[in-house]
């Protein structure tokens, strides 16, 4: 790999993908696209330095928009293919993209494990509340009553609290941000990505074709960054208590962060030292292959 | 056949350490360079049931557990009263007579009663029966007490010296109680030659990746495929290697095909049932060709099964593993060594070919343990990653991660290089990577990148090695195996031999692709043909069939469990023969 000190800052433009997103117009996930791209170039990261990874859904797509090494994989399993992405090459930036279907349903024991293990990963969760790209049913986070095609008498399930989950879970950066207010966004993108551990982002990204209910004029006069008002992050109840606020007032910003905990690769004395395990050399040494063989002997 | 060729069996209830009379065999026997092959018949219980551990040994490799038991060690009645009828003349039965009533012998078998409580005195623990049938046993077979208490000073050195004095102070009781007491067993063991190795069979799976440059090893523990993970974590730090334990079989594959997409060489393992989460994996490592090597290690299904019995019954199951038409590998290797030096073999070929290949172990390989030579185990194979790109070149303009090529490989450039920044997909794609979705779902380009997939798949076939025929080419039949039942196929033709019945062996272990117009070939070239498969509806059979179209004149099936022994084949390849049956299910006589 290269230094990359010897290249030239990138501007949010030198992020674009080969191809133009394919969102219906007016889908919250454009503003979390361009939230992306200005994050990382005002951090001076460089395209090959970041491997954006998702699973499937139409918020999944974004690695295709977005220039930098990205695997498109399976439905709800962005999150484990991360994390052995990032264990073999743990000087990448890696960044876990997708939906509240794909990340807290069908990858929904993927969301808590990964939570507990505590990679240095950010996950990028684009959350509208319902299912866009199988046109229109229930999602783990639709609220209670919410009609959809599946629920046609409306939904009796209690959705999930990705914040609340996250932080009881073990992740050790839980935040919420809205596609509305793109300033805070590109705040939360860099500071998630520059957290030392498992970083969640849950993103309110409006389905302005199949979620009829929580559109911009839902959330705009609900969201309340917590920056606003008094909020200590570094105290898991009050995290706790601001992510079940869910009404009138729903919060935004970063419920939780600590720092006291150690990644999984800072614990792991096979990364300590040779780089990347992905550029290591491969044949073992007779030392090892002998040592090996002796103690079967 | 001479030479020195005998059998042990060890009967008792999980927890009464059946392991560790079984661990000092293997050992003994291996440091005095006698061969060694131990088949454990256990059941999925911590503590109780009934666990039989019959270690063979002799003075040439042996591959199976053989048909006869020569020595039985009881160390509890349940033992005695299931298996005594399995003795006969010349056999000897040692048993602890505080708490063990012998039973009705055959005659001609030497009933070997130890009074275990005076011999080790006071301070005798339970597990003290362990050592003295241990002694008892080398005093039989002519193995002198030192060697023995060698062995045992290593085996429990670790826990404390006081306990090994104890051990070896009752040992030498009642070795010399043996030898005042006991006939010698009807065959003695040989002179200590060169020593050999002690491994068992998922041990060679692993060093084998191992010494195959594995990085990423992933695993959810399932029997019988754990023994992988655990000799992973044991050496993960000396060897250098990421070893994860994770929350399914899913999160399994997707890290293993994430690590190997980012670079290292990346396996996972699995049984059946795990196997059966992973496959949308598998899929998708066809799809975005990334190499990664999966090993399943059947055990008896379906479903949940018997996790502790063996079974060739997973072949359909990987043959059809995921959704869709891709390219794939899948092998079946007959026995550890195979594996072991196979292995590296199937990393150069995944890498080379860009896909995923899947190993088919089943517990009779896997959980064996066995002698080895050392001189056999090389750990440094020839690595070949194929066409990647791990350094930026030159000035790269649009990189083509799936670019069309004649042979379908195209280059595959590492994440982290400056210049070829890509993207891979589940989805179908173009060669720069972009999803055809994207731009519609043009007929013509879905076509071309299938057919570039597909085309890899021709070249693969030519490096694998054809079958080839082993034994008398005039042979009167030919008995044809896949897997793990090599050494058992093997060891019934020397046998029929001695019968006057002269039978040959074709043996598959490349599954898919499958070199078709050489089997038919060599099938069509036999007198008569009897297929071996551990499984009830000869699944290995239909796949032939289906890729030659030939038919074969016999089956012989197991279905129960438990592995052959070379006289179930033997008995079934004469009734055949005789015209009477195309069809046999031998009759298992062990029942635990």
């Amino acid at each position: 790999m290269s230094d990359t000190n010897t290249q030239l800052p990138l501007t949010a433009k030198d992020f674009k993908g080969k191809v133009n997103p394919d969102w219906c117009p007016g889908c919250g996930d454009f503003g979390v696209l361009n939230g992306l791209q200005r994050a990382v170039s005002e951090l001076g990261l460089q395209p090959h330095q970041i491997l954006t990874i998702s699973g499937i859904g139409c918020s999944s797509n974004l690695p295709g928009f977005f220039k930098s090494y990205g695997m498109h994989t399976l439905h709800g399993r962005s999150l484990p293919h991360a994390s052995g992405a990032k264990l073999a090459n743990h000087e990448m930036t890696v960044i876990a993209t997708g939906g509240d279907g794909d990340g807290y349903g069908i990858g929904g024991n993927h969301f808590t494990h990964t939570s507990r293990r505590n990679l240095n990963i950010l996950y990028l969760v684009m959350d509208n509340q319902i299912y866009g790209l199988t046109t229109g049913q229930i999602s783990p986070t639709s609220e209670v009553g919410m009609k959809t095609k599946s629920t046609p008498h409306g939904s009796v399930e209690l959705p999930i609290n990705p914040i609340a989950n996250a932080i009881t879970s073990g992740a050790t950066w839980v935040a919420r941000g809205y596609t509305g207010n793109i300033k805070q966004l590109v705040r939360l993108i860099k500071e998630g990505i520059e957290h030392k551990g498992f970083a969640l982002l849950d993103v309110f990204s409006p389905c302005v074709t199949f979620n009829k209910v929580n559109t911009y004029q839902f959330f705009r006069p609900r969201v309340q960054p917590l920056e606003d008002i008094e909020h200590d992050s570094s105290d898991w109840k009050q995290g706790m208590e601001k992510a079940m606020v869910w009404g009138d007032v729903i919060h935004t910003g970063v419920f939780f962060k600590t720092n006291t905990r150690l990644t999984l690769e800072e614990q792991e004395p096979v990364l300590d030292e040779g780089g990347p395990l992905a550029y290591r050399e491969l044949s073992l040494n007779s030392e090892q292959t002998e040592r090996i063989v002796s103690r079967m002997m | 056949m001479s030479g020195f060729d005998y059998v042990i069996s060890i009967g008792g209830a999980a927890g009464q350490g059946i392991a560790t009379p079984g661990n000092i065999l293997a050992r003994l026997f291996a440091r005095r360079g006698i061969h060694m092959y131990a088949y454990n018949a256990y059941q999925s219980i911590i503590r109780g049931g009934h666990s039989f551990l019959t270690v063979r040994c002799s003075d040439r490799e042996v591959r199976t557990h053989g048909d006869d038991i020569d020595l039985m060690i009881c160390l509890n009645q349940d033992t005695m009263d299931r298996h005594l009828e399995h003795l006969g003349p010349g056999s000897s039965v040692i048993f602890n007579s505080d708490t063990i009533e012998p039973g009705e012998a055959t005659e001609g078998v030497q009933l070997c009663p130890m009074a275990v409580g005076e011999l080790a005195g006071k301070g005798a623990n339970k597990l003290m029966q362990n050592t003295v049938a241990i002694a008892v046993a080398c005093q039989l077979i002519g193995i002198e007490f030192s060697a023995l208490a060698d062995v045992l000073e290593f085996q429990f050195s670790a826990k404390s010296e006081e306990l090994v004095a104890a051990n070896v102070e009752v040992g030498k009781a009642a070795y010399d109680y043996s030898a005042a007491n006991f006939q010698p067993a009807s065959q003695s063991a040989p002179q200590p030659s060169e020593p050999l190795a002690v491994w068992a069979g998922n041990q060679a799976f692993a060093m084998a990746a191992a010494s195959a440059g594995v990085k990423f090893y992933c695993a959810y523990p399932m029997s019988p495929s754990t023994g992988i993970l655990h000799w992973m974590a044991e050496n993960a730090r000396e060897l250098g290697i990421m070893v994860r334990q994770v929350e399914d079989e899913i999160s399994v594959i997707c890290m293993t095909v994430g690590a190997a997409h980012a670079g290292c060489r990346s396996m996972c393992a699995t049984s059946g049932g795990g196997f059966a989460l992973m496959t949308e994996g598998v899929g998708e490592a066809g799809m975005m060709e990334v190499p990664i090597v999966i090993v399943n290690v059947q055990r008896a299904g379906p479903s949940t099964g018997v996790p502790t019995k063996t079974e060739q019954g997973d072949l359909w199951q990987v043959l059809g593993a995921s959704q869709g038409d891709f390219p794939k590998l899948i092998l079946a290797p007959s026995s550890p060594l195979d594996a072991f030096q196979t292995i590296p073999e199937v990393f150069n070929l995944a890498d080379k070919y860009q896909l995923p290949a899947i190993i088919l172990s089943d517990l009779l390989i896997s959980d064996e343990t066995s002698t080895i030579n050392p001189e056999l185990l090389n750990m440094h194979p020839v690595i070949d990653r194929g066409e990647l790109i791990t350094e930026a070149g030159e000035e790269v303009d649009n990189y083509e991660r799936y670019k069309f090529t004649d042979s379908g490989i195209s280059p595959r450039a590492l994440p982290g290089i400056p210049g070829y920044e890509h993207v891979v997909a589940s989805d179908e794609h173009m060669p720069n990577g972009v999803l055809i979705s994207d731009e519609y779902t043009h007929p013509h380009k879905r076509r071309a990148m299938m057919e570039k997939r597909q085309r890899k798949m021709g070249g693969l076939l030519e490096d694998l090695p054809p079958p080839v025929i082993v034994g008398d080419s005039n042979a009167e039949v030919t008995l044809v195996g896949w897997g793990s039942t090599a050494g058992v196929i093997q060891e019934a033709i020397e046998q029929l031999a001695t019968a006057g019945i002269v039978a040959n062996h074709l043996h598959f272990k490349w599954i898919v692709p499958f070199h078709a117009d050489e089997a038919v070939e060599l099938l069509s070239s036999c007198k008569r043909t009897i297929l071996i498969e551990n499984n009830y509806s000869g699944l290995f059979h239909r796949y032939m069939r289906g890729e030659t179209g030939f038919t074969v004149d016999g089956h012989i099936r197991k279905y129960d469990g438990e592995p052959f022994k070379p006289h179930h084949i033997v008995a079934a390849v004469q009734k055949q023969l005789e015209g009477e049956v195309t069809l046999s299910v031998p009759y298992e006589e062990i029942i635990v």
